[in-house]
């Protein structure tokens, strides 16, 4: 027997269940308990930057959006810095670039006002393009789906971003890139998420 | 001289896979292409900073965080603690911990939960704390009840607590859910069985703590939460373009 390297085992992940809101979201499950709900105000007030909104949904494989997800955010500012002591460059204060926010019961739209973040750091060298890191659990996701959303007005970033072009088959960027548009005078970007078909999102094994 | 580097690889045989059968939800909500493996970046080794002025002290005590003044919470009394550590065998220190459960009855208070049991008026059934430096948290709950679902016509979970934890990176971020030493529920659960790997299912199991268990009053648990290590960035080739 060769020697014990001690390391400990990450523990399994389990479903987040239907009644994931009790937990993180309570007012949304019909009770008001905590002072204040984390991951509503994701950028603050004193962020630069463009402020934008973001919508969705998320599809299952019958085509229907899922009414019971539950979402989280995590950005950089409009500099490129994550609000972390390994961000960069120290942030906005009031900005965290960390948000969580759930389905429409009724409907499955989700969306988040926040700034539109910057091109941050690459692996070692140069840039990635401006995108959100996105984490979605629900019921009958066995483990957190991990994806990103790029932005369709960044096409050139795009085009040279690491991680977009770790993606072999080209036709399944697009399914990582939000469409811009405008409402009363606020860009809003379309992010629907696909678990399963032929346009099924890109997910990450981080 | 040695700097935190990326996290180690995600042990994808200790986890549940996406599709799982026996737990019929996860059919139509498993993605069927593989997931794209992604190397570390500044985004994926940084993750949200909480700390004590997001949350409130009495937060941690669900026998009374939704009690009405003189009254508490109905059911078993237990103390649930342990420790958050990585891979490493480190303790994660200030980071956030949020569990929700059912009541004793193995109802939730939630617009979506029809079940029979009656809703318990002094239990809401969510609490969140932060570990302190050595990675430690606790809370004071009821002991759930089990609670039947439309799995199987006969379905039943284990008594259960849900547990969100976050970790220093985005990529440690955690949901998963504790069981509890001898529940007889927990070889015939569809939920448990979607994880292929028998010790992984055993580390969600919280023992009996008798040494912690506060004598005429409460009994204890431990639960150890253990998310991804980090390397140590030793004599690492920097590949250009990468
Ligand atoms: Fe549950």
């Amino acid at each position: 027997m060769a020697q014990n390297l001690n390391y400990l085992r990450e523990t399994a992940s389990q479903t987040a269940g239907p009644y994931v809101h009790i937990g993180l979201a309570p007012g949304a499950a019909g009770f008001d308990i905590y002072k204040q709900e984390l991951g509503w105000d994701i950028a603050g007030p004193n962020a630069a930057g463009e402020r934008i909104r973001v919508e969705g949904r998320v599809i299952d494989g019958m085509g229907a959006p899922i009414k019971d997800v539950l979402l989280e955010v995590w950005q950089a500012n409009a500099a490129g810095n994550y609000a972390h002591p390994e961000g960069g460059s120290p942030v906005e204060d009031g900005f965290r670039g960390w948000g969580r926010v759930i389905t429409d019961f009724d409907t499955g739209e989700w969306g988040f006002d926040t700034v539109k973040p910057g091109k941050t750091r690459g692996r070692n060298v140069g840039t990635q393009a401006p995108h959100l890191n996105l984490w979605i659990v629900a019921r009958g996701i066995n483990i957190g789906l991990n994806t990103r959303m790029y932005f369709s007005d960044e096409a050139e970033a795009n085009a040279t971003d690491p991680v977009l072009n770790l993606i072999e088959w080209e036709n399944r960027r697009a399914t990582l890139i939000a469409a811009r548009s405008e409402r009363d005078g606020t860009p809003v970007y379309r992010f629907d998420i696909r678990l399963q078909g032929e346009d099924e999102t890109v997910f990450f094994d981080v | 001289m040695t700097t935190p580097g990326e996290f180690y690889q995600r042990d994808r045989t200790l986890h549940p896979p996406a599709h799982t059968p026996g737990y019929k939800t996860s059919v139509a909500r498993s993605p069927r292409y593989s997931m794209i493996s992604l190397q570390n970046s500044v985004g994926e080794i940084t993750g949200p900073v909480f700390g004590h002025n997001d949350i409130d002290a009495g937060d941690n005590d669900l026998i009374f965080n939704y009690a009405k003044p003189g009254e508490s919470a109905i059911g078993e009394r237990i103390i649930l603690h342990g420790r958050v550590l990585d891979e490493n065998g480190r303790p994660v220190p200030n980071t956030l911990v949020e569990i929700w459960q059912a009541n004793a009855g193995g109802r939730y208070r939630h617009k979506k939960d029809t079940y029979l049991a009656p809703i318990d008026p002094n239990f809401g059934g969510c609490g969140r704390t932060l570990t302190d430096e050595n990675g430690y948290y606790f809370f004071r709950t009821i002991k759930p009840g089990a609670y039947p679902w439309r799995n199987y016509v006969n379905s039943w979970r284990p008594a259960h607590i849900h547990l969100s934890v976050f970790g220093s990176g985005f990529v440690q971020r955690l949901i998963t859910q504790l069981y509890f030493e001898g529940d007889p529920f927990l070889p015939i659960c569809p939920i448990i069985q979607t994880i292929p790997d028998p010790e992984a299912v055993d580390q969600l199991i919280a023992r009996l703590d008798l040494n912690a268990t506060i004598p005429l009053d409460s009994v204890a648990y431990k639960f150890d939460v253990v998310l991804r290590g980090r390397r140590s960035t030793l004599f690492e080739n920097r590949l250009e373009g990468n």
